[in-house]
């Protein structure tokens, strides 16, 4: 076998001030050309392992490092970051905090030109590079003025301009919309095999990269727990890690099926084979019927809703967001939430989702049409971190707005501390509020716009839950989404925009059922069978079926 | 409240002779233009040179931006004039009389110090519209990479405060947002605004450490200096060129033949002759000629 290119040896790391290991007795080897994903929840070592791979562990954070990283042979406690930059492109989550020119050129161009290549040289890379990734329609665009998926592009661009030999990614994808995200991971894959680049890539959403993966490191609590292949690591996530499942395999699992289907297709060969796959029957009904006649799951009835006839939380009556001298972000969008509704809005980056909550809560106003609120419209932005202000976190909010997020005994703590999960919580208690912290009592609805960024699966589960709670309690609730999986654990309404349209609004059933990117793992693997989004409606609908197909013997009569 | 604004503040790369120009022909022509507003005080040809610039920037396609700029500009340039008025005690020419002012004199207000304030105020103008104008249409990437050569780090340093700024306006933008949203308001009174801006320092010092990160695993603490890059003159790149040595010719001659000689005290001398007309015109189209050529301007 060839030599390892990144090797770690008993790495133990601790940050300063720490009293966790963040790593914890890390050893394992990548070789040459490995797509290698690494798994854990968040918190359990995923950044601070990339961190290390590239230096930056201990050398710009600093704290106490034992052990060795060894990357082509430099071992990283004698070679710095920009040493062993020439090997290693980085690639972090947030594309904002990674783009340092005020040009796409100048950004592709800065890694070769602090390595003191030549002109032509540059100019090569630059092109090259823009080639390979498609942005060099990009290249003279400022960097401010991209989106999301381009910044996103852009940085892995700066990233692979030197040609390394391996690209370390931190949950790349968090940002980006599904289409740009499987864009991305595609990507990674043609890189890896074209060009033979080592990938390390740390992400939460599995199911969007299983398939590109030679191998699964997974870390609990800063230890390797789990290192092999995608099949192996999730029968191994089944039996220890739950969390860490994929929609697909957690459906599986639900429904005794052998073995964990490592992607869609896995998973629909295994169902063909057992006689479990609908489409087998004939062709799909796009409404979600079953083609056989049978409907083996209840559907929930459309609810059509007609604005303006009944007592509604939100009524937005065709509403425009036109910008001076720039194009329309809204363009005529009607919506009514009545009160117990939960709503998922999905689309694109740049479809008009965030700004059409903006909307709902007040902080724009439609340039045409008309925004009604039967009560205060309490809004959760996307970054929890941009609410905190004071030093605890009973500041931050009242104690009986604490107490209903299920924070009251952390009131002593300091925001910036708690966790992913603490920090959404305390950020929804803060603009939610107690009824008595507001003039107006509790909110009539609660927007959120892109909870999810950067959660694991457990703390996403979590929030879903407490938003279908709130729901049931009678407050409507929108959220901005661009996971399909928890838009169907929160939502019965989806909403999907595009170009600022409305494109299709209706029950989630339907709407994350039979799309290719806005639909969950479930549905893609079942074509959307039943209306079965989640993995445990899609169990249902197997267990259904293999009834169905083999009904029980009838029990034997003894005479 | 309004809808946001599609008006950017910061350098953009759109189609205009300006920004196709290469950034040294695109700052010499700003510098020019910067030197002659220095060089002239002749009303009548500082208010050429502000029609060229207006044009120019109509030209750039930064009109609106710049329109702007020049309203902030005239908040500034007002309150010069009145200044000027109010403290300057030569000119023959009064034109009101305030009375004694005990340890100030007399309260004379000449009509010399009212021009030679509103002369001040339009220099003032000018040099902001200047700068608004290059900061729009000049891209500051690719000026800096001149001084990369010199001094890498600083260079890169200067880059990178000018990505910044867009970049900071938005997490300033998006705080101010969060405060908004929450349940008890908007927080006020000047504990919460110490808090407040606490909390934008402290989001600041994170983004800075996380860009740090990223500049090092870049290389930066082993970069070398910029390679020298050389690229054929483009028509806008000549044009530019052009037009920035004839506005200094044009600046220097005006004020070397006294064409554009002015004298505010204590009587107002300014010559309105065939060569101050002309002095003007030639300096509007020497400003505006090269925004004629709009052949390859697209991005």
């Amino acid at each position: 076998m060839s030599k390892p290119l990144l090797s770690f040896q008993r790495v133990t790391y601790r940050y300063p001030g720490a009293d966790a290991p963040a790593l914890d007795d890390v050893s394992f080897d990548i070789h040459p050309g490995e797509f290698c994903l690494l798994a854990g929840l968040s918190g359990h070592g995923k950044s601070t392992l990339l961190r290390a791979a590239c230096g930056l562990v201990p050398h710009f954070d600093g704290g106490r490092f034992a052990g060795h990283v060894t990357l082509a042979g430099l071992d990283t406690r004698e070679h710095g970051p920009a040493r062993l930059g020439a090997l290693v492109g980085v690639l972090f989550q947030d594309p904002e905090t990674q783009l340092v020119m005020s040009s796409v050129r100048a950004e592709l161009a800065l890694a070769l030109e602090s390595r003191g290549n030549g002109a032509a040289a540059v100019a090569r890379g630059v092109e090259e590079v823009a080639l390979a990734l498609g942005i060099d329609s990009l290249l003279d665009r400022s960097t401010h003025e991209l989106s999301g998926g381009e910044k996103q592009r852009v940085a892995l661009g700066a990233a692979l301009a030197g040609k390394p030999r391996m690209v370390l990614l931190d949950e790349p994808t968090s940002q980006l919309d599904p289409v740009a995200g499987d864009e991305l991971i595609g990507l990674l894959r043609r890189l890896n095999q074209e060009w033979e680049t080592t990938i390390l890539l740390a992400e939460h959403r599995l199911e969007r990269c299983l398939t590109a993966a030679d191998r699964v490191i997974a870390l609990e609590r800063g230890r390797v727990a789990c290192d092999g292949d995608p099949q192996s690591f999730l029968t191994w996530a089944g039996e220890r890690v739950p969390a860490l499942q994929t929609p697909g395999a957690k459906l599986f699992s639900l429904a005794g099926l052998h073995p964990p289907p490592v992607g869609v297709r896995a998973a629909r060969a295994t169902l063909r084979l057992n006689g479990l796959l609908p489409e087998q029957d004939g062709p799909v009904d796009v409404d979600g019927g079953n083609p056989d006649g049978h409907d083996l799951a209840p559907r929930p009835k459309r609810r059509r809703r007609r604005v303006g006839n009944e007592r509604l939380a939100l009524s937005i009556r065709g509403i425009w967001h036109e910008l001076r001298d720039g194009p329309a972000i809204l363009r005529g969008v009607t919506l009514g939430l009545a009160p117990g509704d939960s709503i998922a809005l999905m689309g694109r980056n740049g479809a008009g989702k965030s700004t059409l909550l903006r909307h709902a809560a007040g902080l724009l106003e439609p340039t045409r049409g008309r925004v009604e609120r039967a009560g205060r419209v309490a809004l959760l932005l996307q970054n929890p971190s941009d609410y905190f202000i004071h030093e605890r976190v009973g500041e931050e909010a009242s104690a009986e707005a604490l107490e209903a997020v299920g924070l009251a005994g952390m009131a002593a703590r300091n925001p910036r501390d708690l966790s992913g999960g603490e920090r959404q919580r305390l950020a929804l208690a803060i603009v939610t509020g107690a009824a008595s912290d507001s003039q107006d009592g509790p909110p009539a609805v609660l927007a959120l716009d892109e909870p999810t960024r950067g959660m694991d699966r457990e703390t996403k589960a979590e929030l879903a839950a407490e938003l279908r709670r709130r729901a049931r309690e009678g407050q409507a609730v929108i959220v901005a989404t661009h996971d399909p999986e928890f838009a169907a654990a929160c939502a019965r309404r989806a909403l999907l925009l595009a170009d600022g349209r409305v494109i299709a609004d209706g029950p989630a059933s339907e709407l994350l059922a039979g799309g290719w990117y806005f639909a969950t793992e479930t549905a893609r693997i079942l074509s959307g069978s039943g209306g079965a989004l989640l993995p445990q409606e899609g169990a249902e609908l197997l267990r259904a079926r293999a009834a169905l197909l083999h009904p029980p013997a009838p029990a034997e009569v003894v005479l | 409240m309004k809808p946001a604004m599609g008006m950017t503040l910061f350098y953009r790369r759109i189609a205009s002779p300006l920004h196709a120009a290469r950034a040294g022909a695109g700052a010499a022509w700003a510098l020019s233009l910067t030197a002659a507003t220095l060089i002239l005080f002749h009303p009548i040809v500082l208010l050429a040179l502000l029609a060229g610039v207006l044009g120019a920037a109509a030209g750039a396609g930064v009109r609106r931006a710049v329109a702007r700029s020049l309203r902030t500009a005239l908040i500034v340039a007002l309150p010069i004039v009145l200044i000027n008025v109010l403290v300057s005690r030569e000119g023959l020419t009064v034109f009101a009389r305030l009375g004694d002012l005990g340890p100030f004199g007399q309260g004379d207000l000449t009509l010399e110090a009212l021009v030679y304030g509103a002369v001040i105020a339009l220099k003032v103008t000018l040099l902001i519209l200047v700068t608004t104008l290059a900061g729009l249409s000049i891209d500051p990437d690719e000026l800096l990479r001149v001084f990369r050569r010199l001094s890498f780090r600083s260079a890169l340093t200067a880059s990178l405060a000018t990505r910044m700024l867009p970049v900071l306006a938005a997490d300033s933008q998006r705080l101010a947002e969060a405060q908004r949203t929450r349940s008890s308001g908007a927080p006020s009174g000047a504990r919460a605004r110490v808090a407040l801006l606490g909390a934008m320092i402290g989001g600041s010092l994170d983004r800075a450490m996380d860009v740090a990160a990223t500049l090092e695993v870049r290389g930066f603490a082993g970069a070398r200096r910029a390679p020298r890059v050389t690229r054929p003159f483009s028509r806008h790149d000549m044009a530019f060129s052009a037009s920035a040595t004839a506005i200094l010719a044009l600046a220097l001659a005006g004020r070397l033949t006294g064409a554009a000689s002015f004298n505010a005290y204590p009587s107002l001398r300014m010559p309105t002759g065939a060569g101050t007309l002309t002095l003007c015109a030639a300096l509007i189209a020497a400003t505006l000629l090269p925004f004629w050529d709009r052949r390859g301007i697209e991005p």
